[in-house]
């Protein structure tokens, strides 16, 4: 259990809702990974075509939370402007907010946002902010308001679980008290395994659910490693070390002296 | 008058935002609106005027990561 904005999750596993073979397969990869938070976002409706109508009507029969986005704002403006959005739509004052600096890597644009979560916080949103794991970062992100920090594993999409292992466990130890969800960059559950026991309280996958062979298989496979991982750390693993340490006693071993 | 309607411009003779959506067949359906880069809350649609060559943004619910 950790809470975000005063609501208490059991699940440390938000799921997004992109890139899914089949609306059918998005909702039994959600029921699957057992998460109560999903990821959402806006676009450009045709008043033809009425995409986003049927989608919404599958989140909500789901029956989780949604943390709306603001993916592929680059500014400023245009993330404040698509969070009141969101907010209106989907009835929550929760955004991730995501501002973009640069296409290649989408790496965040640490400077807007840091001013946009000040202006968001400073209107009653609950930024979720998406971003590095840069200390002085994280910092002016919690003096703008933010009570909960989403610093990315790796480039969004790419799949390669925790870059930076040091960068990450000293955002962790700096903030011990700050919810701290890894968001993007994961592969494998093993990488979410990871990042539990490393005492990150959540973890948020897309890509590598919605675009594994079985995508309903893998939500499963990482619903298990999420719960691996904060069980371990419940449980305090042991320091690694450089020489081995026998496990087995050496006291009345047979053949010596 | 010509608007520019999600990135397409569109003929229209409504005069403020609520006529336009229902003109342009939006009706009923969950959206969300910004007008030349300000969002505008369904409470403002109406009285929300138009003018010539104005940009309007109407969103929906999509997936998202």
């Amino acid at each position: 259990m950790f809470k975000v904005y005063g609501t208490e999750l059991r699940s440390r596993l938000l799921l997004g809702t992109s890139r899914y073979p089949s609306p059918a397969i998005l909702t039994d990869a959600v029921q699957a990974s057992r998460a109560q938070v999903v990821t959402v976002s806006l676009r450009r409706e045709s008043s033809g075509e009425r995409a986003g109508q049927g989608f919404w009507s599958i989140i909500r029969e789901l029956g989780v939370r949604v943390l709306p986005n603001t993916a592929g704002c680059h500014s400023v403006k245009e993330a404040v402007t698509t969070a009141h959005m969101a907010r209106e739509v989907f009835g929550t004052p929760w955004i991730k907010l995501e501002v973009i600096g640069e296409d290649d890597t989408l790496q965040p644009d640490v400077f807007g946002l840091t001013e946009a979560a000040r202006l968001l916080c400073a209107e009653g949103f609950e930024v979720f902010p998406y971003t590095t794991e840069d200390l002085v970062v994280a910092e002016r992100l919690l003096a703008a308001g933010c009570r909960v920090l989403m610093p990315w594993g790796a480039p969004i999409g790419s799949g390669r679980g925790l870059n930076n292992l040091f960068g990450l466990k000293a955002l962790r130890a700096h903030f011990p008290e700050v919810p701290l969800i890894i968001d993007a960059g994961l592969g494998v559950p093993s990488h979410a395994a990871q990042a539990l026991e490393l005492g990150f309280d959540a973890v948020l996958i897309n890509t590598a659910v919605a675009q594994a062979r079985d995508p309903v298989q893998m939500a499963a496979a990482f619903a298990q490693a999420v719960e691996a991982g904060a069980a371990a750390r419940l449980a305090g693993p042991i320091e690694p070390r450089d020489l081995a340490a026998p496990s087995t006693p050496l006291i009345g071993t047979a053949f010596r002296g | 008058m010509k608007i520019l309607v999600n990135g397409a411009w569109r003929d229209t003779r409504a005069v403020d935002l609520a006529a336009a959506l229902a003109e342009l067949g939006y009706g009923e359906t969950v959206v969300a609106t910004a007008l030349n880069g300000e969002f505008v809350p369904v409470s403002s649609r109406v009285g929300a005027r138009l003018a010539e060559g104005d940009r309007l943004e109407v969103l929906a619910p999509m997936q998202g990561g």
